[in-house]
C-alpha cells in the first residue's frame, strides 16, 4: 500500500474498517469526531453496522450486545464520554468478551477542554469500572502507530477475549501524517465457541456478568486473571531511543513521548548520554524493562502530559534504586521539546534531592515557569 | 535535519489547505512531515494555525516553540508568532492585511501584498497560494513544483476548474520573491 497523508482519526477508523469491524456504536465528541464521521458513511457502504446512540451509555452496551455474537465490534469517544462508558466496560470484562475501544483523550477533569491530555492514564489502566479486571491499552505516538495498535486491538481481543483499548490523545487523533493503511481483511466467517448467535440445534448458551455465587464469581475473577497473567508473558511492547550507553533514561508514551524524543536527540547531540524508552502497552506495563534499566542509570525523568500518573509505575519497578524526577503540563497543554530538554540538562549536571516526591519539586519549578 | 513552518491567519483564509498542500508535496517528495492543526472551537473570522514539520528523519514533536518559517495572514497572528521565528529564520507577511512593521532584522522577512496579486488573478481567495509561492522560494524545503503535483492530485472537485488560477498564483508569489531577490542584491 502507498502512504497517505491521513488524519490520526480517520486513519483509525479505516484500519478498524480493514481488520473487520462489523459493527461500530459511538456518539460524537471532540477531539475524536472525526473517527465516528468516517464511520457513519464507510460502514453502511460496506453493509456493516454504523449506529450513532443516544448517549455514551447506550453505545457501550450496544457494543456489549454485539460482542455477545462474536463479531468484531468496537466503540470511540473522549474522556468524558469514556467516563459514562465505565459501567458497561466492567459488565463486558465481567462477560470476558473482546471489544475494542479508542479513547482520544483530552484535557480535564470534568468537562476540561478538547486540548490534547493525558490525564485518564490511571482511569484506563489502573481502573475505570468497578471489580477485577484489566484492559489491555495501547499508546500510539504517530498516526502509523495508531494504525498499526488499532489493527492489533481487535487481534488481542479476541485472543485474550478482553477489552483492549488504544488510549490517543487530542494530537494524535487531529494530525497527519504519512502513513500505510494494512490491506482490507475479510469479514471473519467462524465465530467462537462462546458466541450466541441463535440455539438451533444446540444447548443455550449464556453470557452474563452476573454470578449469584460467590464461589462461581470466584472462579471467574480466577480465570480472568490467569488470562492477564499471559498477557504479562506475551504482549508487552516498547520502543527503545539511544538506550544502549545512557546513564539517564527519560519515559514518555504517546504524544509526550515524542515530544520527550525530540529533546533526548537534541540532548544527545549536545553529548549528553541520555536515552528514551517509551512504552507502547501501558497496561501490560514494561516493569521488567525499567527495572533493568534502573541498573544502568543514574536517573529517570518521566515526561507526561498528566500530574505524574505514569509516574508511579515508573517508581514501583525503579524501587528506589536511583532518582526518578517528573516534568509534566496539564489541562490540554503539550510541552514543547525545549522543556524537557531543559529537565534533561537540569538532571544531568545539577544534583537531584533524594527523599521527597518528585511531584512537590516539579510542581514548584512549573509554578515558575509559567508565571 | 527539520524544518518547522507556521501558518496562521484567520479562518477562511485557506490557512489549513495551504498546510496540507505543504504536507502533501513533502510526503510525495519522499520526506518526513507532520501536519498539526490548532483545532479549538474555531470558526471562519476566528484564528487558525497549523504547523508543518518537514524532515529526513523520524520526526518527534509535532509541535514546536521556535519555527524555522513563519507565514502570518494577519496582525494577531504577526504579533504572536514574530518574535517566535528562529534567528536567521523566515516570516513572510501579507502586507495587504496589515500595516504593521517588521521588527526582526536578524531574520529573512518578506512584506508581500498577496491579496492584491491574488485579485489580480482573479479571486483574493488565492492569497494563500501566493503566500505560499513566496515562502517555498524563500526557504526552498521543497520544489514548486511539488507543490503543483500536489495541488493537481489534492485540491477538492469543487475548486478543480480554479486549478490553473492556483499555479499561477503560486508562480506569481515565487516570481515576487524573486523580484526582491534580485532588488536586494542591486541594492
Amino acid at each position: 500500500m502507498p502512504r497517505e497523508l491521513l488524519k490520526g482519526n480517520v486513519a483509525m477508523a479505516e484500519a478498524a474498517v480493514r481488520a473487520g469491524v462489523e459493527a461500530y456504536f459511538g456518539y460524537p465528541i471532540t477531539p475524536q469526531t472525526e473517527l465516528l464521521e468516517w464511520m457513519s458513511h464507510r460502514l453502511p457502504e460496506l453493509g456493516r453496522v454504523f449506529l450513532q446512540a443516544e448517549s455514551e451509555v447506550a453505545a457501550i452496551n450496544m457494543v456489549y450486545g454485539a460482542a455477545c455474537t462474536g463479531v468484531r465490534v468496537m466503540s470511540s469517544s473522549s474522556s468524558p464520554g469514556v467516563s459514562l462508558m465505565m459501567e458497561g466496560i466492567s459488565y463486558i470484562a465481567g462477560t470476558e468478551l473482546p471489544v475494542v475501544l479508542i479513547d482520544v483523550v483530552r484535557g480535564g477533569p470534568g468537562l476540561g477542554n478538547i486540548a490534547p491530555s493525558q490525564g485518564d492514564y490511571n482511569q484506563i489502566v489502573h481502573g475505570g469500572g468497578h471489580g477485577d479486571y484489566h484492559s489491555i491499552v495501547l499508546a500510539p505516538s504517530s498516526v502509523q502507530e495508531a494504525i498499526d495498535l488499532t489493527v492489533l486491538a481487535f487481534d488481542l481481543a479476541e485472543k485474550y477475549q478482553a477489552i483492549v483499548v488504544v488510549m490517543a490523545d487530542g494530537n494524535i487523533g487531529q494530525m497527519m501524517e504519512p502513513a500505510e493503511l494494512p490491506p482490507m481483511l475479510p469479514i471473519k466467517s467462524e465465530y467462537p465457541e462462546w458466541a450466541v448467535r441463535g440455539a438451533k440445534g444446540r444447548d443455550h448458551r449464556i453470557l452474563t456478568s452476573i454470578y449469584m455465587n460467590p464461589e462461581d464469581e470466584e472462579k471467574t475473577n480466577l480465570r480472568i486473571l490467569e488470562r492477564w497473567n499471559k498477557i504479562e508473558e506475551n504482549e508487552i511492547r516498547y520502543r527503545e531511543y539511544f538506550l544502549d550507553d545512557a546513564e539517564f533514561v527519560v519515559i514518555g508514551y504517546g504524544t509526550a513521548g515524542r515530544v520527550a524524543f525530540s529533546a533526548v536527540r537534541s540532548a544527545r547531540a549536545e553529548g549528553i548520554p541520555v536515552g528514551l524508552l517509551r512504552p507502547i502497552t501501558l497496561n501490560p506495563y514494561p516493569f521488567a524493562k525499567v527495572a533493568e534499566l534502573a541498573n544502568q542509570a543514574h536517573a529517570f525523568l518521566v515526561v507526561e502530559m498528566n500530574t505524574g500518573q505514569m509516574l508511579q509505575d515508573v517508581q514501583l519497578a525503579v524501587a528506589g534504586k536511583v532518582p526518578v524526577e517528573f516534568y509534566g503540563r496539564l489541562g490540554g497543554v503539550v510541552p514543547y521539546p525545549d522543556e524537557v530538554l531543559n529537565e534533561i540538562r537540569r538532571i544531568s549536571h545539577e544534583p537531584i534531592a533524594v527523599g521527597v516526591d518528585p511531584r512537590r519539586n516539579w510542581m514548584q519549578r512549573l509554578k515558575t515557569e509559567i508565571s | 535535519m527539520q524544518t518547522e513552518i507556521i501558518l496562521s491567519g484567520f479562518g477562511g483564509q485557506g490557512i489549513m489547505f495551504a498546510g496540507q498542500l505543504l504536507a502533501y508535496a513533502a510526503m510525495d517528495s519522499g520526506l518526513e512531515v507532520t501536519w498539526m492543526p490548532s483545532y479549538g472551537p474555531e470558526m471562519r473570522g476566528g484564528t487558525a494555525n497549523c504547523t508543518i514539520i518537514i524532515a529526513d528523519e523520524e520526526i518527534g514533536s509535532p509541535t514546536v516553540l521556535k519555527p524555522k518559517a513563519v507565514m502570518v495572514f494577519n496582525i494577531p497572528s504577526m504579533i504572536r508568532y514574530e518574535p517566535l521565528v528562529v534567528s536567521g529564520g523566515v516570516l513572510i507577511v501579507n502586507s495587504s492585511l496589515m500595516d504593521r512593521e517588521i521588527t526582526r532584522n536578524e531574520i529573512k522577512s518578506l512584506k508581500i501584498p498577496a491579496n492584491e496579486i491574488a485579485e489580480s488573478i482573479g479571486s483574493k481567495r488565492l492569497a494563500n497560494m501566493v503566500m505560499l509561492g513566496a515562502l517555498i522560494t524563500k526557504l526552498p524545503v521543497i520544489p514548486i513544483e511539488s507543490l503543483e503535483q500536489a495541488l493537481d492530485d489534492h485540491i477538492p472537485d469543487r475548486h478543480r476548474h480554479l486549478l490553473d488560477s492556483n499555479f499561477q498564483a503560486l508562480r506569481e508569489g515565487s516570481v515576487f520573491e524573486e523580484l526582491k531577490l534580485i532588488e536586494e542584491t542591486d541594492n
